[in-house]
C-alpha cells in the first residue's frame, strides 16, 4: 500500500520533472465558434451529419462508440430507413445461436457503432500498443473539450530535429506529450461530402466533433430548452416571492 | 405516562392530535416559533442545506435505482442513465452538481456560525452536531465520487484509502479491511455504494438532533444578544417561511444555471474516461470542495503528519467552544476578531487554490502559511483574542440598536406580530 501511495506521489512529481515538456503540452488550444455553443446553441444538423459521414469513413476503422446507439441517430434529422441504411453498414457480433455458437450480422437500429477491433487486446497490437479509445463521451473526456478534439485533428506539424519518434508515432501540436500514436487523418478531400460542401481538413474536423459532440450529449438541446423554461419560472416566482416577503414583513420594525 | 397535553383542534384535526400530537408539533416549531426578528440573509443557509439535502436524497434514491455497483457495469450503467433513462440526465446532473451546491451552502453556513459566534454557549452541542454532519457530508461525498467508476473515481479512492496507511502498526492491515481486498476493487466499490446510500439517513438523523438542539434556545443572530422578549422576536410563519422561500428561489436559480447551462464546469475531464488501475492520471485532484484540506494534507512533509493535520483541520471545530474566550458572541462588536475571521476566510479560498495545484516551486510554501494561519486562527488567536480585544459595547437588546436609528418607534409596535400570530 505505501508502495501504491509512493507511486502515486511519484506520479505526481513525475509532472513536475517533466516541467519544460509540460509547458509545450499546454500550448493552448485555438479558439473556434461553434453552433452548439451557447444558450439557445443546437447541433447543426447539416455538419453533424458530415461529421457522421466523416465518422463512417475514417474515424470507424480505428474506433468505436459503444455508448452510441444508432437509433439516437434519429435526433439528427434521420429517418428510421436511413438508420437502419447507416447501421447496416457495420458489422456486429451476436450470439450464441442455436448451435451455441457466435456469429456476425449487420448491425441494426438497436445496436451501438461497435469498434473494429473484438477487444482492447487486440486493438493495442494493431496500433503500436495505444488501443484508440471509445468515441462515445470523447468531447467530455479531454480537458478542453470539443476545441482539443477539433485542435488534435488538425494539429500535426513536423516533429522538431531534437525529438524522437518511435514507429508509429506522430507529432501533434495539441496532444499531451505530443507524440500520437494515430496519424492524420483528415486531409483535405478525405471525404467527398454528400451535400457538395467542399471537404477542407479544417471543414471535417469542424463537422466530426460537432457530432462527436452530440454522441457525448444527446440531450443537450433538451437541457437547454428546459433550463431556460425553469430559469425564467424562478426568475418570475423569486420575484413574486420578494414580493411576498416585503409585504410579510412591512410591519415589522427592525 | 399519559400527558396533560389537550389538543386546541377539533373535528379529524383534533382527534389525529390528540392521538399523535404532530399538528402541535408543527405549530410549536413551524408556525409560532419564536425567531429573532433580525435575522440576515446569512440565515439563510441553514435552511438551504436542509433542502440540499432532501434534493440529494430524492435525486439519489432515483439514480440507485438505475445504477449498477459492479466495477464491470458502473461505468455503462451511467451512461445508460444519461443516455436511455427519461431525464436520466437531469437527475444525474442535479445530484451532481447538486453536490457541489451542498457544500457552498454548508461552507457559507460554517462561516456565518464563526463570524456571529454561534457556537459559543449554551450552543456548543449544536455547533458539535453541525461539526459531524459536515463529516458525514465529506465521506459521502467522497464515496458518491467513486461510484461512477471513472479515472478520478479510481484514483481518487485510491490516494484516500492510501491515508490510512498512515496508521502506525496497523496501516495496511487498516487499508485492506476498507478495501475488501488488495486494491481498490469491487468489493470497495460495493462497499462504497452501499454506505454512499446510509450515510446520507444518517446524515438527516443528524439534522433532525441538529434541529433540536437548536430549538433549545433558538437561533443566534446577528447581534449576539439573547431575545430579551417578545418585541425581539417573531414568529417563524409567515415571517422566516417566506424569507427562506426567497432565499430558495434565489439559490435555485443559480442551482439551474449549473445543472442545464455548465453542467460538468465543477467536475474532472479524466471522469469520463473509464478506471483503468495501469493508467495513472497526470494529476490526481479531488472535487473542488476538498481542496482546502487537501492542501492541508500536502502542506506537511510527512503522510501521517499530513494525515493528522488534515483530520486536526476538522476536528477542532468541535474545540472551538472552548478556544474562543471572548465572552462577546457576534463578530460585529468584536473590532480585531473580524480582521482575523476574514483573513480566515481568504486563507481557507487560497488553501483551495493551492490544493488545485500540483505541490511544487511556490505553492508548496504557500501552503504552508497557509495551513500554518489555519491553526493559528483557532489554536493561538481566538485564545488570546479573549483577553486582550476590546469589544465594541454592546446594545441593550435586539430592538434596541435599530430603535436608535428608526427614530425612536414605542414598543407596542415591534410587538404587533405576534398579535396576529
Amino acid at each position: 500500500m505505501k508502495k501504491l501511495f509512493a507511486a502515486v506521489a511519484m506520479a505526481a512529481t513525475m509532472g513536475l520533472a517533466s516541467g519544460p515538456a509540460q509547458a509545450a503540452e499546454s500550448t493552448s488550444l485555438p479558439e473556434h465558434t461553434w453552433e452548439f455553443e451557447g444558450v439557445f446553441g443546437t447541433f447543426n444538423r447539416a455538419s453533424a451529419q458530415r461529421g457522421l459521414q466523416v465518422y463512417n469513413q475514417v474515424c470507424s476503422s480505428c474506433h468505436g462508440m459503444k455508448y452510441v446507439a444508432f437509433r439516437t441517430l434519429e435526433d439528427l434529422g434521420y429517418n428510421e430507413d436511413q438508420v437502419e441504411a447507416i447501421a447496416s453498414q457495420y458489422t456486429v457480433t451476436d450470439g450464441p445461436n442455436d448451435q451455441g455458437e457466435m456469429y456476425e450480422r449487420p448491425a441494426e437500429a438497436n445496436d451501438t457503432f461497435p469498434s473494429p477491433y473484438p477487444n482492447e487486446v487486440v486493438a493495442k497490437n494493431a496500433n503500436g500498443g495505444a488501443a484508440p479509445p471509445d468515441l462515445s463521451v470523447i468531447t467530455s473526456a479531454r480537458p478542453g473539450g470539443p476545441e482539443y478534439v477539433r485542435a488534435l485533428m488538425i494539429g500535426y506539424e513536423e516533429a522538431p530535429a531534437d525529438a524522437e519518434l518511435a514507429p508509429g508515432q506522430y507529432w501533434n501540436e495539441y496532444f499531451p506529450g505530443h507524440k500520437i500514436g494515430m496519424p492524420q487523418m483528415l486531409m483535405d478531400g478525405a471525404v467527398e461530402y454528400q451535400d457538395g460542401t467542399k471537404a477542407t481538413a479544417e471543414q471535417m474536423a469542424h463537422d466530426v466533433t460537432t457530432f462527436l459532440h452530440w454522441a457525448a450529449n444527446p440531450h443537450m438541446e433538451e437541457r437547454k430548452r428546459m433550463g431556460l423554461k425553469v430559469i425564467l419560472f424562478l426568475i418570475v416566482l423569486t420575484g413574486l416571492l420578494y414580493a411576498v416577503q416585503r409585504k410579510v414583513w412591512s410591519d415589522v420594525k427592525k | 405516562m399519559a400527558s396533560d397535553y389537550q389538543t386546541p383542534y377539533k373535528g379529524v384535526l383534533g382527534w389525529l392530535d390528540d392521538r399523535l400530537p404532530v399538528i402541535n408539533f408543527a405549530d410549536q416549531h413551524l408556525r409560532f416559533y419564536p425567531t429573532p426578528k433580525n435575522l440576515t440573509y446569512a440565515w439563510n443557509f441553514g435552511s438551504l442545506a436542509g433542502i440540499a439535502l432532501v434534493i440529494m436524497i430524492v435525486t439519489g434514491v432515483v439514480l440507485a435505482m438505475h445504477y449498477t455497483p459492479h466495477t464491470a457495469y458502473a461505468f455503462d450503467s451511467i451512461q445508460k442513465i444519461m443516455r436511455d433513462v427519461n431525464y436520466g440526465w437531469l437527475l444525474r446532473y442535479i445530484h451532481m452538481n447538486g453536490a457541489s451546491f451542498f457544500f457552498i451552502v454548508v461552507y457559507i453556513h460554517i462561516f456565518r456560525g464563526l463570524y456571529y459566534g454561534s457556537y459559543k454557549q449554551p450552543r456548543e452541542v449544536l455547533w458539535g452536531l453541525g461539526v459531524i454532519i459536515l463529516l458525514l457530508m465529506m465521506a459521502t461525498a467522497f464515496m458518491g465520487y467513486t461510484l461512477p467508476w471513472g479515472q478520478m473515481s479510481f484514483w481518487g479512492a485510491t490516494v484516500i484509502t492510501n491515508l490510512f496507511s498512515a496508521v502506525p502498526v496497523f496501516g495496511d492491515e487498516v487499508t485492506r479491511w476498507l478495501w475488501g481486498g488488495f486494491a481498490v476493487g469491487n468489493p470497495t466499490l460495493q462497499r462504497f455504494f452501499a454506505l454512499h446510500y446510509l450515510l446520507p439517513f444518517v446524515i438527516l438523523g443528524a439534522v433532525i438532533l441538529h434541529l433540536v438542539a437548536l430549538h433549545r434556545y433558538g437561533s443566534n443572530n446577528p447581534t449576539g444578544i439573547e431575545p430579551k422578549g417578545k418585541q425581539d422576536q417573531v414568529p417563524f410563519h409567515p415571517y422566516y417561511t417566506v424569507k427562506d422561500l426567497f432565499g430558495l428561489g434565489v439559490f435555485l436559480i443559480a442551482f439551474s444555471l449549473f445543472v442545464f447551462y455548465a453542467p460538468n464546469y465543477m467536475g474532472h475531464a479524466d471522469n469520463y474516461i473509464p478506471a483503468d488501475p495501469l493508467v495513472t492520471p497526470p494529476h490526481i485532484v479531488p472535487e473542488w470542495y476538498f481542496l482546502p484540506f487537501y492542501a492541508i494534507l500536502r502542506a506537511i512533509p510527512s503522510k501521517l503528519g499530513g494525515v493528522l493535520a488534515m483530520f486536526a483541520s476538522v476536528l477542532v471545530l468541535f474545540v472551538l467552544p472552548w478556544l474562543d474566550r471572548s465572552r462577546v458572541r457576534s463578530g460585529r462588536y468584536r473590532p480585531i476578531f473580524k480582521q482575523f475571521f476574514w483573513l480566515l476566510v481568504l486563507d481557507a479560498l487560497v488553501l483551495g487554490y493551492v490544493g488545485a495545484m500540483p505541490p511544487e516551486g511556490i505553492w508548496i510554501p504557500i501552503g504552508q502559511i497557509a495551513t500554518a494561519y489555519y491553526f493559528a486562527f483557532f489554536l493561538v488567536i481566538l485564545p488570546l483574542l479573549g483577553i486582550f480585544e476590546r469589544p465594541k459595547p454592546l446594545p441593550n437588546s435586539i430592538s434596541d440598536p435599530v430603535l436608535k436609528k428608526g427614530g425612536g418607534q414605542p414598543a407596542g409596535a415591534t410587538a404587533k406580530p405576534m398579535e396576529k400570530a
